[in-house]
């Protein structure tokens, strides 16, 4: 059928400015029209013509997966809203400030008419420079944020002073070094930046280099949630590969909370890229290695309590 | 089971209708056919032609159901708006939120049913509401063939509730997400349609039983008994799969498949009077096909971007309205 609708995921703590944001993406002249599902207890005070409230109820699929939750709610309203296509160009899911993102994620790789109708495009974060480092210490969830986001908005940061903010960057960066950070004051960020990322898209998974500005940030003390990247610096072998990531996002699936990987396997010309969300893998041959290109192995993950050493022992045994 | 031949075609006595937008629901009322559009109108037809349409929603229609006299909608408005065949729309109910209104049914005496958020609202032939909160969201509903019971598709199950009695719903019980729930003629069954692919059936009365009925490669949305309440047919396949309910119903029996083809089931509907059964596909093909040889006629011939979304048989059984994703629509008139 036609183009599947993009989505954006919308997540951040209470008070971090999620609703700022939002309505800043609905009133700028973009041209585009969205349909916005909103948690249904937020805040007041949005304005535009698709406005859902949703009830964040969560599900767990019946397939024998303990962190394969999926928002059912979500599903209902997506199927409500495909009967009006035309009328809105992407989709917003604003979630809770407590809301775990995963569900909604995966809701877009679990349901089959979802993942036949639209796209889940990024999960956006809003956190906030004066707040965020109290949160991380006390507010499991907002950590998770965090380390869900592929764009990270670091709003408020006229609160505070150089020294606080560059620390701040450095406990986000401290859980999650990929995500794209952008600086706001009043959520003024620049919308382009937020929509049509196509974080979950293989064919755009061009690396998965950190994004950072600026080389040597401070060390952080460890964080329970953080990520771990590995590097084989050759090929691995996908007889070998596939069944070892397969048992540990089965197993360690609860706490793993994204991986991405680009691979080289022996014999293949083409580039294996995968992402995930906790246990459910999406991975395909994707293009050509060009000439020039280093034939090499990584992986990212960003989760909760890893073990480095052991997922480092896993991963090095692949090697071909 | 697919014939060699090209089926024989009903074409020429299909008359179409231009709606415009998706079409959520077909409808007959004792004057004429009603569609209600995804744009909020309801569309009213009469002896070939369209007659007018009436904004009954400020947003889109999500539900609708109806009898002789008229169309009952559910929209994203969070309003329940009834509409005749003549005059203007009428609310009936409205949600002080706004929260979409999901799901609607309507009892052969008159009982209204709706739900919106965690709500199930029912509504008797005397305008008297009752309300019940729900544990999880409900999401399809429908009223037992008699007397005023009510099943509540749910999270891990279905309630039976006595909207008029202040005890607790009969939880029927099976894990996951249940969708669109379908209560058999003869009262003996109920089935649900689940977010896992497949359909479950209780079998109610003294020897309660589970039925599990899998092996669809999509959700099966819709569900169609035939007039004498023996076979439940369904979507979510290739084919329209329809399940013995003889005896003790389908467990341990395998379903009939009735018009394969290479697209994907979206709606079905069996002929009120006649084991003949309405097929329609995913890729704008309808087929007719009768269940007791399966021969097939073909009522329309695929069209891209025109999946069917909706079925209506008038009551003598002598035309069949349906609807599509792209706006199209149309009368097949059985010729005599």
């Amino acid at each position: 059928m036609s183009e599947k609708i993009p989505v954006t995921v919308l997540t951040g703590y209470l008070g971090a400015g999620k609703t700022t944001l939002l309505n800043r993406i609905l009133t700028e002249d973009h041209g585009k029209k969205f349909a916005v599902i909103v948690n249904e207890f937020g805040e007041a005070g949005i304005d535009g013509d698709l406005i859902v409230g949703a009830d964040e109820e969560i599900f767990e699929m019946n397939n024998g997966c303990i962190c394969c939750t999926v928002r059912g709610d979500l599903i209902r309203i997506l199927d409500g809203l495909m009967k009006r296509k035309g009328k809105f160009d992407a989709i917003i899911v604003e979630t809770t400030g407590l809301a775990d993102p995963a569900p909604v994620a995966q809701t877009f790789f679990v349901d089959q008419d979802v993942g036949d109708a639209t796209r889940l495009d990024a999960v956006v974060t809003v956190t906030d420079a004066k707040w965020l480092k109290d949160r991380l210490k006390d507010a499991p969830e907002a950590k998770n944020q965090i380390a869900f986001a592929d764009v990270i908005v670091l709003n408020k940061t006229d609160l505070v002073t150089a020294e606080e903010l560059a620390d701040v960057e450095a406990a986000i960066r401290a859980i999650n070094p990929y995500a794209k950070l952008h600086k706001a004051e009043r959520a003024n960020v620049d919308i382009a930046a937020l929509l049509d990322r196509n974080a979950f898209d293989l064919d755009r998974i061009l690396d998965i280099e950190p994004d950072f500005l600026e080389a040597g940030h401070h060390h952080h003390h460890a964080e329970d949630v953080r990520s771990i990247s590995l590097t084989i610096p050759g090929e691995v072998d996908p007889e070998k590969f596939m069944p070892w990531i397969n048992d540990l996002t089965q197993i360690q699936g609860p706490n793993i909370l994204r991986s991405k990987g680009i691979l080289a396997f022996k014999n293949e010309p083409r580039r294996f890229v995968f992402q995930g969300v906790h246990m459910i893998l999406d991975g395909d041959l994707q293009r050509d290695w060009k000439d020039g290109e280093t034939r090499e192995s990584r992986l990212v993950f960003i989760g909760r309590d890893l073990n480095e050493n052991e997922l480092r022992k896993g991963f090095e045994a692949c090697a071909a | 089971m697919t014939t060699m031949t090209p089926p024989v075609s009903l074409r020429e006595h299909v008359t179409p209708i231009a709606a415009e937008t998706h079409v959520v629901a077909a409808h007959w009322l004792k004057q004429g056919l009603v569609l209600a559009l995804a744009d909020g109108r309801v569309l009213r037809w009469r002896d070939g032609a369209v007659v007018d349409s009436v904004e009954a929603h400020a947003g889109g229609i999500l539900c609708a159901i109806g009898d002789g006299e008229r169309l009952i909608t559910g929209g994203d408005d969070g309003r329940v708006v009834t509409t005749g065949f003549e005059g203007e729309p009428v609310e009936i109910a409205k949600d002080p939120k706004r929260r979409w209104i999901d799901a609607i049914t309507l009892s052969p005496s008159g009982n209204l049913a709706w739900n919106t958020g965690k709500t199930v609202q029912t509504r008797d032939e005397k305008g008297r509401v009752r309300t019940l909160d729900a544990a999880s969201t409900p999401q399809g509903l429908v009223f037992a063939p008699k007397g005023y019971r009510l099943a509540i598709a749910q999270m891990n199950g279905v309630s039976l509730w006595y909207p008029n009695t202040e005890a607790k719903p009969e939880f029927l019980d099976w894990k996951g997400s249940h969708l669109d729930v379908a209560w058999s003629p003869d009262g003996r069954f109920v089935v649900s349609s689940m977010q896992e692919n497949a359909l479950h059936g209780w079998k109610l009365g003294d020897k309660p039983g589970h039925m599990r009925m899998t092996g669809y490669p999509a959700k099966p949305r819709s569900l169609s008994w035939s007039h004498d309440g023996l076979w439940l047919a369904s979507s979510g396949a290739d084919g329209a799969i329809v399940w013995p309910f003889q005896g003790d119903g389908p467990q341990g029996k395998a379903p009939r498949e009735c018009g394969v083809r290479h697209a994907r089931v979206t709606r079905v509907a069996f002929h009120p009077g006649a084991l003949v059964l309405a097929i329609g596909y995913d890729d704008g093909c309808i087929l007719m096909v009768r269940l007791t040889d399966g021969s097939e006629l073909l009522v329309r011939p695929a069209l891209r971007d025109s999946g069917i979304s909706a079925f209506a048989w008038d009551k003598a059984g002598k035309r069949l309205a349906f609807g599509a994703e792209d706006g199209a629509a149309g009368v097949l008139a059985l010729p005599s």
